[in-house]
């Protein structure tokens, strides 16, 4: 979809929330959902953090760290994309502690989510360096520069800007998962609402709600995203390396 | 001791009851992804306005947890005084969530067959039904397999959402014995090396199926 | 021969020097035994069918390939080996990057920095390679870009330019890091035909203001005689024949170079 799309589908669920923040059916469940809502919005910051860091880190190490670096990160990777979100965040919270590591709910959904994420994330910046054209290595080798300088000044800045799409994705990915830590005790948005729904069984606009609030951060992502593309590809031909 | 074999082998066989769960809620969830994705994909393309609502609703879908969708579906239908068993609600709810990413799998393809395709069907005088189904679609179909495969291999990763509406899938199952003999470390970790398996031999099986068609549409 | 005499006969020494040099892909021998002397300042052109190794001539002297035996000479010293305890073993990374920064290389796609306005594509490696100044960095690479014609196209990036300017862009690039040697490989194949007669004459306008040594691989035979002192022709990873433009062009002797001249001049 096109930026001026998603920016009228986000005006209009803005509208939406806030026409229903005043209906009287609608308000009672807004000041709980919001509270849930921003752990929910603080959850996602910080494990996107922690995914951008060891997206970077493990799939730098498995294209170019030395043997022993590439195994870990291959491991890593496999075993975080290889099984699922729910069970990573289970044994973090359930398993760990009788290894004698109890760490708090929200570092645990930090920690789980920031790392599934991050696996993925790794795929992602390979993919992103791999596909800078050799010519470009070529070039740095002709002006004479280092390996390490090529990288740092001309390979990674264009892997950046075709990482950023698909970074986008999986922030959205991270976003949506965070609501699985209402499993692990966490009363984020979807804990919230299956509290009050629990409560009240109000089921319909209570859902309704929750789901509003769910796409306009999503779609605050994604415009966010387009955006940093637009401006991080300035005088860049798009899909192809000159 | 951290690690307890003898529990360990009695929780085996009861988890690998669940696998079938878990397995079934997979095969049909993804059924009905296909399906509901191609429909999606057809209606998107059949006009500017249809297919701008249908592009609205996928982005809502897409945008939103599939948890939070889980849940809707579970407790929704009983008060328009229709029950939906968990494990159906659930199948639906995933089948939902990744028919629309299909949807957008089906478009590519669809949209990478060329166009003369259809100018060639139609001065054969072939009726766009017809056409659709005996010469775009087989054409269409075979360089989205391994990307379907992969929606294949991340909604089966989605399976232990359902524990969450307690279908008795792996995760589930795993969890209730955890809770009977608050030993949570072999159950978790047997779910975990499960996922691990099946995930690693799917991926190795999408690359297979990826080398035929290659060498296919080489030929 | 030690180090010290190598470098004291340096003066005559040719500025490059191929002996027998070979290279191999797999099964495949491209070129064979070869034997090649530049001078200081002498234009080399090289001609001859496709796939006989000319671009493979010039990546192995930009050290974009290995070699498989042989070594290669710059400037009186080797460059694919060093000297270690009087004897000749396989350069070190070190070596290769002191001895290399004397050859520049232009491509035949350009190969600029997409992400880079011309001005930063040519400010880039002097500043983090020669580590030059800022201020210094740019005062030259204007004054290049203004040699080659686009004093007014700084700020623009590759995607913005033209195929003819993209490649003078390349050009002063490779010029801003005082090469003594410039590797030139089809720089106008890639070209529109209108595009063509401005990058040559920046290259004329080279040979004619600058003291550098040049290698060229092209196909535009009319300007390869007017502006080289010796054409090299390569058939199967060989010279098979080289001499004066005049006569390699007027009166060649190989009869591979006669077919291959008849060839061209036919179609083109
Ligand atoms: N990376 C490679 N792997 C295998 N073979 C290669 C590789 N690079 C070049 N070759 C082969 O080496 C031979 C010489 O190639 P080269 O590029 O030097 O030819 P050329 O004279 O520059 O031809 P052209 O005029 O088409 O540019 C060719 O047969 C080519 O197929
Ligand atoms: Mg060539």
């Amino acid at each position: 979809m096109g930026t001026f799309s998603l920016s009228v589908m986000l005006v209009g669920a803005v509208i939406t929330l806030a026409a229903l923040a005043t209906s009287h059916t609608f308000s009672v469940f807004f000041p709980g959902l919001l509270e849930g809502a921003w752990l929910t919005v603080q959850i996602a910051v910080c494990g996107s953090l922690l995914a951008v860091v060891m997206g970077t880190v493990s799939g730098l190490a498995k294209l170019y760290g030395p043997r022993p670096l590439r195994w870990l990160a291959v491991t890593y990777i496999e075993i975080f994309r290889g099984t699922s979100a729910l069970v990573q965040l289970f044994w973090l919270f359930f398993a760990l502690p009788l290894f004698g590591i109890s760490l708090e709910p929200f570092t645990v959904a930090v920690l789980g989510l920031g790392l599934n994420v991050g696996a993925y994330g790794a795929e992602v910046v390979r993919g992103a360096v791999q596909s800078v054209s050799r010519s470009q290595w070529e070039a740095t080798i002709a002006l004479n520069m280092t390996r390490l300088q090529a990288l740092r000044r001309i390979i990674l800045p264009q892997a950046f800007i075709a990482m950023i799409p698909p970074w986008g994705n999986l922030f959205i990915e991270l976003l949506k998962s965070t609501a699985l830590v209402s499993l692990i005790t966490l009363s984020d948005l979807a804990f919230k609402a299956q509290e009050m729904n629990q409560t009240t069984m109000r089921t319909i606009p209570i859902f309704t709600l929750v789901l509003l609030m769910y796409l306009v951060m999503s779609l605050c992502i994604t415009i966010g995203m387009k955006r940093l593309e637009k401006t991080a590809a300035k005088g860049m031909p798009r899909g192809r390396s000159v | 001791m951290i690690w307890d074999w003898d529990y360990t082998f009695e929780i085996l066989p009861v988890l690998a009851q669940a696998a079938i769960v878990t397995i079934e809620a997979t095969a049909i969830g993804f059924v009905i992804a296909l399906v509901l994705g191609l429909f999606l994909a057809i209606l998107r393309m059949s006009g500017p306005k249809t297919g701008w609502c249908v592009s609205v609703f996928i982005e809502c879908i897409r945008s939103t947890p599939l948890l939070i969708q889980i849940f809707f579906l579970y407790f929704v239908f009983p008060s328009f005084g229709i029950t939906l068993d968990a494990f159906v609600a659930g199948v639906i709810a995933l089948g939902l969530h990744y028919g629309c990413y299909c949807a957008e799998v089906y478009r590519a393809g669809l949209e990478g067959v060329h166009r003369g395709q259809w100018e060639a069907c139609t001065a054969l005088n072939l009726s766009s039904l017809t056409t659709f189904k005996n010469i775009i679609l087989p054409q269409a179909i075979p360089p989205i397999v391994p990307v379907l495969g992969n929606y294949l291999v991340a909604l089966f990763k989605e399976t232990p959402l359902l524990s969450a509406i307690a279908v008795m899938e792996m995760m589930q199952t795993a969890k209730i014995l955890g809770s009977e003999t608050f030993r949570y470390t072999e159950p978790i970790t047997l779910v975990g090396i499960a996922f691990l398996i099946m995930s690693l031999v799917s991926a190795a099986l999408i690359r297979i199926v990826e080398r035929r068609l290659n060498l296919r549409s080489a030929k | 021969m030690t180090m010290a005499a190598a470098e004291q006969l340096a003066p005559q020494q040719p500025m490059v020097r191929f002996e027998n040099v070979s290279k191999r892909y797999g099964n495949l021998v491209v070129l064979d035994d070869l034997n090649l002397e530049v001078s200081r300042g002498e234009k080399v052109a090289i001609i001859g069918p496709s796939g006989s190794g000319k671009t493979t001539v010039l990546r192995m002297l930009m050290t974009l390939e290995r070699i498989d035996g042989g070594v290669i000479w710059v400037d009186g010293e080797p460059m694919t080996h060093m000297m270690q305890g009087g004897q000749m073993v396989p350069a070190a990374q070190k070596h290769l990057r002191r001895v290399r920064s004397k050859i520049g290389m232009v491509f035949q796609h350009f190969n600029l920095f997409p992400h880079m306005t011309a001005l930063q594509n040519c400010i880039e490696a002097p500043i983090t390679v020669l580590k030059m100044s800022r201020k210094e960095a740019e005062a030259r690479a204007t004054e290049l870009l203004g040699m080659v014609g686009l004093a007014d196209k700084k700020g623009h990036y590759p995607a913005q330019l033209s195929g003819g300017q993209q490649q003078r862009v390349a050009i002063a690039r490779a010029l801003a890091m005082r090469p003594k040697v410039m590797l030139f490989d089809e720089v106008t194949s890639a070209l529109d035909p209108e595009l063509v007669g401005e990058v040559l004459h920046v290259i004329r306008q080279l040979g004619a203001e600058h003291d550098l040594t040049m290698l060229m691989v092209t196909h535009q035979m009319g300007f390869a005689k007017e502006f080289a002192d010796r054409v090299c022709f390569f058939y199967q990873g060989k010279i098979a024949e080289q001499g004066a433009p005049q006569e390699l062009f007027g009166a060649p002797k190989n009869d591979r170079t006669k077919q291959f001249l008849r060839a061209v001049l036919e179609s083109g």
